[in-house]
C-alpha cells in the first residue's frame, strides 16, 4: 500500500499559532504523524537574562496572551519563594479572582474556536461574544483586556473595590446564564455529538504514561488539578477537579465547559471571602543565590517554572515548561488511526498554545 | 419548532451586538492603560529612572539636554514608569495609542529648556539677595 504525506500545514484556518505536523496517511486514514515546532520561537528565556528581575514580569507574560496572568504568577511567586517575601492574603485572593477570570476567558475562546472548526459559525460568535463580558471586566478593573498586568513581586498592582466587585459578580451571572444556553448545544445536539463522541480517544493507561496534564488527563479519568495543592489562596477556597471518564473529544469538551462554571464558582466563593489589607508588599534589593520551582495551574494544564538566581539583579536562568509542550506526545498517540476530516477537531482539542510551547 | 420562532422574535427585537466603529466609538474605561501621552516636563528632574524600569528600553533621558523621549512603537503600556516616577510627571491616557501619520517620525522628542524657569529663580535670588 502506497502511502502519502499530507502537511497540517504552518497555516491552517483552525490553528490560532502556526504548527506543523506531517501526516503520514494510507488512503483517508492517518498511520504517522511527525511534528515540527519552532515557527514562533522569540528567544524569550534569553531575554529574560538580560533583563532585570522586576522587568521579566513583563516580558513572561507576553509568553502567552491567553494564559498570561498565569505566566506572571508563577513567575511572581517563584520570585517571592526565593526571596522570602510573605505576601498579605488580600494579594492572594485578588491573584485569585484575575486567575479564574483569565481561565473563564481562555476556556470560553477555546469553546469558540472549536465551534468554528467543525463550521458551526454562529455558535462561535456567540461563545464570543459572552467573552467580550470578560474582556471588559479586566479592562475595567485591571486596565486591559488581554495581556492585563496585574502581579508584580510583593503582590497585585491594583486593589479592588466594593464597587469593582459587585460589577465582577453581575458580569459572572450573565455569562453563566448565557453559558447555560449554548450548554446543550456543546453537549447535547445530535451533529455536534456526531464529531466528538468517540474521536481521539485517549486512554487512562496512555494518559500516565505520556504524562498528559490539564484537562486531557482529567477527561481520560485522573483527578489531577494543581490548585487542590493550596498555593495563592486556592487552600482556602472550596472546589474539586472536573474529570470525565472517556478520555475522547466530547469528554475534553464536558471539562471545558463544566470547568467555566467551577471557576465562576470559584470567584464568587473568592469576593464573599477577601479579607481587608494591603494589596502589595515592598520588594528591596536582589534575589540570594538560589533555585526554586514554582508551579501553577494554567487553562491547558501544569506550567513548570525553573528560576535560578546568582545574587545580581538578573537571574542566571529561567526556564519554563508549558502544559501544550507536554501534551503534544498525547496528540502524536492519538492521532493515527482517526481520519483525515477529524485531525483539525483533535489538534484543537489539546487546545495548542504554540507560542507557549516555544516562547 | 417553537423554540425557534422564539429564536427569531427574540433576534429581530433585540439591539446586535456590535457597534458601527469608525461612526460610533466606546468610551475607554477609567483606568485602562490606553497610551503614554509624555510627561510633564517642567516637573520632571530627569533622574531616569523610566529609563531603567521600562521593560521594552522605549524611554531615554537624557540629562545633559534635558530632553524626554519615548518611542511610542516599542512601547507595550505597561505603566512601570508611571509607578516609578517620583515626582509622577508621566502622564497615561486610557484612550487607546493613536496611529502614526508619517511613517519617518517614530520618536517624539519633547526637549524643553527650562531657561525660563531658571532665569526667574535668578531673578528672585537677585531680589531677596
Amino acid at each position: 500500500m502506497s502511502s502519502t504525506v499530507i502537511p497540517f500545514g504552518p497555516q491552517h484556518p483552525v490553528l490560532p499559532e502556526p504548527l506543523h505536523i506531517k501526516l503520514i496517511m494510507e488512503d483517508e486514514k492517518i498511520v504517522d504523524a511527525v511534528p515540527a515546532i519552532g515557527y514562533v520561537h522569540r528567544g524569550l528565556e534569553k531575554l529574560t537574562e538580560t533583563k532585570e528581575f522586576t522587568q521579566n514580569v513583563f516580558v513572561v507574560e507576553r509568553v502567552c496572551g491567553i494564559c498570561s496572568v498565569m505566566h506572571a504568577m508563577a513567575y511572581c511567586q517563584g520570585i517571592e519563594e526565593l526571596m522570602n517575601i510573605e505576601i498579605s492574603d488580600r494579594a492572594k485572593f485578588l491573584r485569585v479572582i484575575w486567575a479564574e477570570l483569565h481561565r473563564i476567558h481562555s476556556h470560553l475562546l477555546w469553546l469558540g474556536l472549536l465551534a468554528d472548526a467543525f463550521g458551526f459559525e454562529s455558535l462561535f460568535m456567540q461563545v464570543w461574544r459572552d467573552r467580550e463580558k470578560v474582556m471588559d471586566i479586566m479592562e475595567e478593573t485591571a486596565g486591559a483586556r488581554v495581556v492585563i498586568s496585574a502581579n508584580t513581586i510583593g503582590g497585585t498592582r491594583r486593589d479592588l473595590n466594593k464597587e469593582q466587585m459587585d460589577k465582577i459578580l453581575v458580569v459572572v451571572d450573565e455569562i453563566k446564564h448565557d453559558l447555560e444556553q449554548v450548554e446543550a448545544v456543546f453537549l447535547n445536539n445530535y451533529t455536534v455529538k456526531h464529531r466528538l463522541v468517540g474521536r481521539g480517544v485517549l486512554s487512562k493507561a496512555d494518559a500516565i504514561e505520556l504524562c498528559a496534564v490539564g484537562p486531557m488527563a482529567r477527561a481520560s479519568g485522573i483527578p489531577m488539578d494543581l490548585r487542590t495543592t493550596g498555593y495563592a489562596a486556592y487552600g482556602q477556597l472550596d472546589f474539586e477537579p472536573v474529570t470525565h471518564n472517556d478520555g475522547d473529544n466530547y469528554a475534553r469538551t464536558y471539562v471545558r465547559l463544566h470547568e467555566v462554571y467551577q471557576s465562576i464558582d470559584l470567584i464568587k466563593q473568592a469576593i464573599a471571602k477577601i479579607p481587608e489589607g494591603e494589596h502589595v508588599v515592598p520588594v528591596k534589593g536582589n534575589p540570594p543565590k538560589g533555585e526554586v520551582i514554582s508551579r501553577v495551574e494554567q487553562p491547558r494544564g501544569e506550567v513548570l517554572y525553573y528560576l535560578r538566581s546568582n545574587g545580581t539583579k538578573n537571574l542566571e536562568r529561567l526556564r519554563l515548561r508549558t502544559p501544550t509542550f507536554q501534551n503534544i506526545p498525547s496528540l502524536l498517540k492519538m492521532l493515527p488511526g482517526s481520519e483525515l476530516a477529524d485531525v483539525p477537531m483533535l489538534i484543537l482539542t489539546i487546545d495548542p498554545c504554540i507560542s507557549c510551547t516555544e516562547r | 419548532m417553537l423554540k425557534m420562532v422564539e429564536n427569531i422574535f427574540k433576534n429581530l427585537v433585540s439591539k446586535p451586538a456590535t457597534r458601527m466603529y469608525p461612526f460610533e466609538k466606546r468610551e475607554p474605561f477609567k483606568d485602562s492603560r490606553g497610551q503614554i501621552e509624555g510627561c510633564e516636563i517642567d516637573k520632571c528632574i530627569f533622574c531616569g529612572i523610566c529609563q531603567r524600569k521600562c521593560p521594552a528600553n522605549a524611554i531615554v533621558v537624557n540629562k545633559a539636554e534635558k530632553s524626554w523621549e519615548i518611542n511610542q512603537f516599542k512601547c507595550v503600556i505597561c505603566n512601570a514608569c508611571v509607578e516609578a516616577c517620583p515626582k509622577k510627571c508621566i502622564v497615561a491616557s486610557a484612550s487607546h495609542k493613536t496611529a502614526a501619520s508619517t511613517k519617518e517620525t517614530l520618536k517624539i522628542v519633547q526637549p524643553e529648556k527650562k531657561a525660563d524657569k531658571e532665569a526667574e529663580a535668578k531673578d528672585e535670588n537677585k531680589v531677596t539677595a
